[in-house]
């Protein structure tokens, strides 16, 4: 038996230690705990909610805009609408409580999914990360749809469909139900930065892109409940009425536009409305 | 797999008290049935092939019901100790393809056919599916003594409409038509221990359709009132009409209950396409019915048909629903819609 070199040993282990430490076997993070949004990004869209037509920065379509301009927010009294929630592609935006944990195979300790519950409106969520397949095309929808993930690096990216049709932005900008969702999750310390890209066919020209920062927060008592349950908000009304308004008679069409003195066209969104380049394009038409 | 034909011995009865027993028995339905026979009617096939090759899957929906998804309309089947009972057959290419589906799930014969409508797409295996059952009156014995197959259940009207055929044409394969209909309200079963109830919708997709409420598991198939993959078929020459489609889409919002925030509790089988629920038929509900406003509205000011199609009153759901090519455009839709509403009844 030869002897053993200390200093080439201790090399060894270095490159060893090393290798664990960053190949991409054992580069998963934990995320687990509770995290907190932090909305100084896109604040008014966020919390107080965004005006009435206001589709800037969303590439939207011309279909997309006709179901945005025909969309009577009266509609959510509907006692079928009262209790529609957000889906997966847009719950990160609101106002919540996110609590991550892991379910391991208890035999191997294997990850089997990553769990998230999100506060606002009790919505459970399962990533799987077992490499199970999607559901076949015929399966049913739900808002938190069907989601596998990954890492890549120290970069959770999940993929997600089958995702129910429900909006791009809370002010009638609707999401089809053909929707999918790409995600990372990245962990930085006690700081979470969640980053979103979704691709409709239907109703975006290009994929919407969107992110949001959450912290840790060890006090985990703010995941209330919340089971909704609906309410006749006015009795005695025709519940086959359907709340719209007819092509080209939207009385809100000028009110986000005038107030913040920028063009209906503007307003009206579109692909060219996310680039900086449309701040120019309205300063050359202003003079 | 050995059937339950197979293991029944083949007994020859008493064939005159039992023929005049189910002489007795016989409903209009069976009459016609019978009548077309006698006539040597000629197999009614679907026009577009090939399906042969067309795969068919199933899918669990919940309590005692699956989705049969092939090239046809959905097939939904309820499974139990009674038996099987399928409600709408596709085409007939594919019925060994559905029978062997269903065989995989359970042994026991097929009681049921229910027909949602009598369009060929979703009657095309009534013939074959049928005849791999028995009827529940006469059960397996009447299966072997009379060759008689699972009972079809369905409005009267698609009774009439597979019966009718031009004159010097061939009619419908008899085997297909319904042995047992019903002309109003709802026609009830109790089978597998829950109640099965057909509703018939009067003047939605055709003037004979039928949503099938399986009471226990808490599952709806509409038939071609709902449809996940088009703007919904208007049969208005048959009796359809955009009206009717609205009120049959507004039952089954009353009868489907979420589960938890507007999601899952009852499950709501499509004409065609995905599974649903009720968040699933709202917004498509508010759909038609949105349109059904705004043509009503174009008609109002004196648009003609062609006025109403040029100002694209279907443009956001297009992408969704639309199509411009196939047995069914949006076109044609925006015309189904507007003679809906225009043409005196």
């Amino acid at each position: 038996m030869g002897i053993v070199n200390p200093a080439k040993l201790s090399g060894h282990l270095i490159l060893l230690c090393s290798a664990l430490m960053t190949g991409p076997a054992f580069a998963q993070l934990d995320l687990s705990g509770t995290w907190n949004p932090q909305y100084q990004e896109d604040q008014p869209e966020r919390i107080p909610g965004p005006e009435l037509v206001d589709y800037l920065g969303i590439p939207i379509n011309a279909a997309a805009r006709q179901w945005a301009l025909s969309w009577d927010p009266d509609r959510l009294g509907a006692p079928e609408h009262q209790c529609q929630v957000h889906t997966a592609a847009y719950i990160y935006r609101g106002p919540l409580q996110l609590r991550i944990w892991e379910e391991r195979d208890p035999e191997t300790q294997e990850l089997v999914a990553i769990r998230q519950y999100t506060s606002t409106y009790e919505q459970n969520r399962t990533i799987y990360m077992d490499g199970r397949p999607h559901p076949p095309e015929y399966a049913a929808h739900t808002w938190m749809g069907f989601s596998t993930g990954k890492w890549e690096g120290n970069i959770l990216t999940v993929y997600t469909t089958h995702i129910k049709q429900g909006w791009h932005r809370r002010n009638g900008i609707p999401s089809s139900d053909r929707i999918t969702l790409v995600e990372h999750f990245i962990r930085h310390d006690n700081h979470l930065t969640h980053v979103s890209v979704v691709t409709d066919p239907v109703y975006l020209t290009e994929p919407l892109i969107k992110s949001e920062d959450y912290v840790l927060n060890n006090n985990s008592g703010g995941n209330w409940l919340w089971p909704c349950e609906y309410v006749e908000e006015l009795p005695g009304a025709d519940r086959t009425k359907v709340p719209s308004y007819m092509p080209g008679e939207n009385p809100f069409l000028h009110e986000f536009a005038d107030r913040w003195r920028i063009p209906v066209d503007a307003a009206l969104g579109g692909a060219e409305t996310m680039y900086p380049e449309y701040s120019k394009k309205l300063k050359a038409g202003a003079k | 797999m050995t059937t339950y034909k197979q293991t029944m011995p083949r007994i020859m009865l008493g064939a005159s008290v039992l023929l005049g027993t189910f002489l007795m028995m016989l409903g209009p339905a069976d009459i016609a049935r019978a009548q077309q026979k006698g006539k040597g009617g000629k197999q009614g096939t679907p026009t577009e092939k090939p399906l042969t090759n067309a795969e068919v899957h199933i899918l669990k929906v919940q309590g005692n019901i699956y989705m049969i998804v092939g090239p046809g309309g959905n097939t939904a089947l309820q499974i139990g100790d009674q038996g099987a009972l399928v409600v709408d057959t596709q085409y007939e290419e594919v019925s060994d393809k559905i029978v062997a589906e269903i065989r995989k799930l359970t042994s026991k014969p097929i009681r049921y056919v229910i027909n949602t409508s009598a369009d060929p797409d979703h009657t095309g295996g009534n013939a074959k599916i049928s005849r791999a059952g028995a009827p529940v009156i006469g059960g397996n014995l009447g299966a072997v003594a009379f060759e008689n197959g699972a009972t079809i259940v369905a409005h009267e009207n698609v009774l009439r409409a597979m019966n009718a055929a031009a004159e010097g044409q061939a009619v419908s394969n008899p085997d297909m038509l319904p042995t047992t209909t019903y002309f109003q309200g709802q026609k009830e079963i109790f089978f597998n221990e829950e109640p099965v109830l057909v509703m018939f919708q009067p003047a939605a997709h055709t003037n004979g359709d039928s949503m099938v409420f399986f009471r226990r598991s808490d599952v709806i198939a509409t038939g071609d009132i709902f449809n996940m993959d088009s703007f919904p078929v208007i049969n208005v020459d048959k009796g359809g009409n955009i009206q009717g489609v609205i009120k049959a889409l507004n039952l089954v919002l009353d009868i489907t209950v979420p589960k938890h925030e507007q999601e899952g509790g009852t499950y709501v089988i499509p004409g065609h396409g995905r599974l649903t629920d009720e968040h699933d038929v709202l917004e498509y509900r508010d759909m038609i019915t949105i349109i059904r406003d705004r043509v009503q509205n174009m008609i109002k000011k004196g648009m003609t048909l062609a006025q109403v199609r040029a100002a694209k009153p279907t443009l956001e759901y297009d992408g969704r629903y639309g199509s411009t090519t196939g047995s069914w455009t949006t076109d044609m839709f925006v015309e189904a819609v507007f003679r809906s509403l225009s043409e005196k009844k």
